[in-house]
């Protein structure tokens, strides 16, 4: 029997005609994780002695916190609640798919009859035909999909509120100029392509990831899949770094937007 | 050629071909990185942030043509 891949969600259950995916039941229990460890922050910055667990958590806001002050400067107040979320919750969602269970605790699919025929055939290529119950949040390109038209459309937005809608348009249809008339629609096509790459990136590496760590222990016998141990380091690593790019991107895009052009 | 076998060597490609460039990349960017660091040694928290960012920017491209490979392998 090999290992079960599969580059999409597959959905558990519906909700009123409304699929549920396997990662969006992921994406909800970190969203709840999200909010404790919120509320946890927020209670403890009013006590007198603190624990060592918000000195840590500290830490590491402050260590954010300074780091998009380097490029946003003195409007870094503005933007640190959605960059910082941003963050934060890409961070949970790329690490809850590293969690043992997310992933290997398998149902059986509860289908809708119209499916069955496809999931069959399905069935001959991957052995069996369960699923799992739970699936790594940012390992669905719709999440990240998700994500990446927040982090476009809100940078839109600041570039229409911060610069004014005349100035922010000017950089895109602007006839003065002949060269500006050519570049204009190339930085429509470039905004547009920006969703895709912020997708596909973090997608994709959260998505290799996974798939790596399925494969690496169907390649060796069983008492040597301990290997792919050091893998999973990796990949706590990867999911940082991603987490802190996407955040790093996005600042930096809005720090364009809303600063003056030229 | 049957198509399974067009398909295994289109993956095999895909991400073979997508990812030579990349590896230049962070190679460049590696070499660099030392180069400022031999030349600044003070800035080495600075130039190790950015030279991570960067090798992930470098490895996007990597990532996007795994995608594909493993689009055309498994749908």
């Amino acid at each position: 029997m090999g290992p079960h891949i599969s580059i999409k969600g597959e959905i558990i259950t519906e909700f009123f005609g409304f699929p549920i995916t396997n990662s969006f039941i992921t994406t909800l229990l970190v969203l709840f994780v999200f909010f404790f460890i919120a509320r946890f922050y927020n209670s403890e910055i009013e006590k007198k002695d603190r624990s060592l667990g918000f000195y840590a958590l500290h830490g590491m806001i402050t260590w954010l916190y300074d780091m998009f002050k380097s490029v946003l400067g003195k409007n870094i107040n503005t933007f640190f609640t959605l960059v910082g979320g941003f963050f934060f919750f890409i961070l949970l969602l790329n690490w809850s798919g590293l969690i043992p269970g997310v992933g290997s605790i398998l149902i059986s699919p509860p289908l809708a009859h119209e499916e069955e025929v496809m999931i069959e055939e399905g069935e001959a290529e991957h052995g069996s035909g369960k699923i799992p119950l739970l699936r790594g949040g940012t390992a669905d390109l719709n999440t990240t999909l998700a994500l990446a038209l927040i982090s476009v459309l809100g940078t839109q937005l600041f570039g229409f509120k911060f610069l004014g809608p005349i100035n922010h348009l000017k950089k895109y249809f602007d006839f003065r100029d002949p060269i500006m008339i050519l570049l204009g629609p190339l930085e429509i096509i470039g905004e547009i392509a920006r969703i895709v790459s912020f997708a596909f990136r973090l997608y994709g590496n959260i998505f290799a990831g996974e798939v790596l760590l399925t494969i690496i222990p169907f390649l060796l016998p069983v008492f040597l899949s301990f290997v792919v141990s050091p893998l999973f380091f990796m990949e706590i690593f990867v999911g940082l770094v991603q987490a802190l790019v996407f955040a790093m991107l996005s600042t930096v895009f809005i720090n364009m937007a809303i600063s003056t052009h030229h | 050629m049957e198509t399974e076998t067009m398909r295994l060597l289109a993956t095999a490609l895909a991400i073979g071909i997508g990812a030579l460039g990349p590896g230049l990349g962070v190679g460049l960017i590696g070499s660099k990185a030392m180069e400022a660091l031999g030349r600044n040694p003070e800035a080495e928290g600075a130039v190790r942030t950015t030279m991570i960012l960067a090798i992930a920017f470098a490895e996007s491209i990597a990532i996007f043509s795994l995608v594909v490979a493993l689009i055309i392998k498994f749908v």
